[in-house]
């Protein structure tokens, strides 16, 4: 197409963006495909934000986003994680985490430079690597290790041309989570060949058994890594574009200037809001994180119980059960799922090749659907015997 | 018996009473058979008064009339509040009785068929007795919230059927 840039052309619209399609078509579906929360920002989150709409907070704010969300931000990680950020010049307010991971890798990659990352993986991770013009190097992570990026599996990839890997854990697709051991061999890896480490941790409060481990909070990580984390996630705040990047005052000087030109800032309404959530939200972010864990638990019983094998997932709101048994492609039996019980999964396929075999199938819906989706699916299972 | 699991069967059972002790095994990992045992253990302690359903009548085409009765009552030596309070409660047609702090005494919430029937109630059995030395009455105009739950309100789900 004539007017279409080389390095668009490069890249392909999203797996779920063509699933997205298909669902269109289809009446009375329900859907474990949802990547986000069903529950509505807690109330007081968005009465807040409607309180400064009448205050009249409707201006550009710094480029760095609203001083009192970074000094929230930065007494949060600091108590979380004992990771210090300096709220001045070591933490920048972007436009959710897909805004943060632009940034950081456009700020840092040179063409020809390759970055790791890990599938099943989030299907922005590649598109951005070659946007910023770089080479995406995946590596497929595997079941029977819990979908676990390896060390070995990390070195064996590693080239005189890798400048940075990707990690996200908790995981979207699989809701596989790394403890800090584990995570402690990959920081003496990055150490080691001088790599740096892109850490998104917006799942980091859907931890469901043991703690989260901050990337920047392991031995000499702070400096080699940018942390990238938001609102969507732990708050329920998808919608309002809020997210965060910390890190090395010299790379987030070098992303800033991006976002001052392509982004100026984040909208003023939504980072008011993000204030009222860090400040006030302890309460409700249990109330959901413990609904998730039941549910948790209600779909992974119930996968299992259907013969569809699924690993414990211990982050997100996401399963990943295998298909292995039925002799059907992801993609054909995702299909078949939705036309002939109206119930809508991803297919794996769609986060990189190691997800062939797969569906992703969120439990961030009520009870009552995921039973229902839960019969659906064993209805259909019985019929491909 | 007020360790974390108890608390969280209860809460789980608060919020839909018609769920099997099957499921709430499923959610929170004890087996079934000591959920049975902790909430038949619950319901003999009396922690788990009675499983009920939230109705809301007018859309089921009923009518019905509430009202909230403020109450002053006159104490002697041998009758503290909860003598009083307790014969108030034994009428059926109260629903709530709560002893406040404030300008009253007893807070009491009265459901009847018609506005005459709650006002007849309220003037025949209630203000005549001994103990009450003052009430005033609010009918109840349109009911918002109950039991937690919004009554004229249901979020719809709009996010899109499949996202990243």
């Amino acid at each position: 197409m004539k007017h279409i840039s080389n390095r668009v052309q490069n890249i392909h619209s999203s797996g779920i963006r063509k699933f997205f399609d298909l669902v269109l078509g289809v009446e009375d579906i329900i859907s474990l495909g949802v990547g986000e929360p069903d529950f509505v920002t807690p109330w007081h989150i968005r009465e807040a934000c409607i309180y400064s709409l009448e205050r009249g907070y409707t201006s550009y704010t710094s480029n760095w986003g609203v001083l009192e969300l970074r000094e929230l931000i930065a007494d949060k990680l600091r108590g979380d994680y004992g990771v210090e950020y300096d709220p001045e010049g070591e933490i920048l307010i972007t436009t959710g985490v897909s805004e943060g991971m632009d940034l950081v890798l456009r700020a840092t990659i040179n063409p020809s430079d390759e970055v790791i990352i890990p599938e099943p993986g989030y299907v922005a991770y590649k598109p951005c690597v070659i946007l910023a013009g770089g080479m995406p190097v995946t590596i497929d992570t595997r079941i029977d290790n819990d979908f676990k990026a390896t060390p070995e599996e990390i070195t064996s990839k590693i080239t005189e041309n890798t400048k940075a890997i990707i990690l996200n854990y908790p995981n979207n697709p699989t809701g596989s989570t790394m403890k800090g051991s584990e995570l402690e061999e990959i920081a003496d890896i990055a150490v080691e060949h001088d790599l740096l480490v892109i850490s998104d941790e917006i799942y980091a409060k859907l931890t469901y058994e043991g703690t989260h481990t901050c990337f920047s909070s392991l031995n000499g990580m702070r400096n080699n890594t940018i942390l990238l984390n938001g609102m969507s996630k732990a708050y329920a705040m998808t919608g309002w574009r809020i997210g965060y990047a910390c890190g090395n005052r010299e790379i987030l000087e070098n992303m800033m200037k991006i976002h001052q030109y392509t982004m100026l800032c984040s909208p003023i309404t939504a980072q008011m809001a993000a204030v009222e959530a860090l400040r006030n939200s302890d309460d409700s972010l249990r109330k959901m994180v413990t609904e998730y864990n039941r549910r948790r638990n209600l779909i992974v019983k119930g996968l299992n119980s259907i013969g569809l094998h699924c690993f414990e997932p211990k982050g997100a709101f996401y399963t990943f059960p295998s298909i292995a048994d039925f002799n059907l492609k992801s993609e054909e039996f995702a299909e078949r799922l939705l036309r002939e019980e109206m119930l809508a999964v991803v297919p794996g396929n769609a986060f990189g090749n190691a997800g062939e075999g797969y569906l992703r199938c969120a439990y961030a819906v009520s009870r009552e659907v995921l039973n229902e989706a839960l019969s659906r699916l064993e209805r259909f299972v019985g019929r491909l015997g | 018996m007020k360790d974390d699991k108890t608390i969280e069967m209860l809460q789980i059972l608060e919020e839909d009473a018609r769920i099997t002790p099957a499921e709430i095994s499923k959610m929170t990992g004890v087996p079934e058979k000591n959920v049975s045992e902790l909430i038949g253990k619950l319901e003999r302690k009396g922690a788990i008064i009675k499983y009920k359903t939230v109705v809301d009548w007018e859309k089921a085409g009923v009518e019905y009339i509430y009202a909230l009765i403020d109450l002053k009552v006159n104490l002697d030596r041998d009758n503290g509040y909860d003598s009083i309070a307790e014969r108030i409660s034994m009428f059926p047609e109260v629903e709530s009785v709560r002893l406040v702090s404030g300008n009253y005494d007893l807070a009491v919430i009265v459901k009847g068929k018609s506005m005459k029937d709650v006002a007849s109630f309220i003037a025949e059995k209630i203000s005549t007795l001994e103990q009450v030395r003052d009430t005033v009455t609010h009918f109840s105009l349109k009911m918002y919230k109950r039991e937690g739950e919004m009554l004229h309100k249901k979020d719809a789900d709009r996010r899109l059927a499949v996202s990243a």
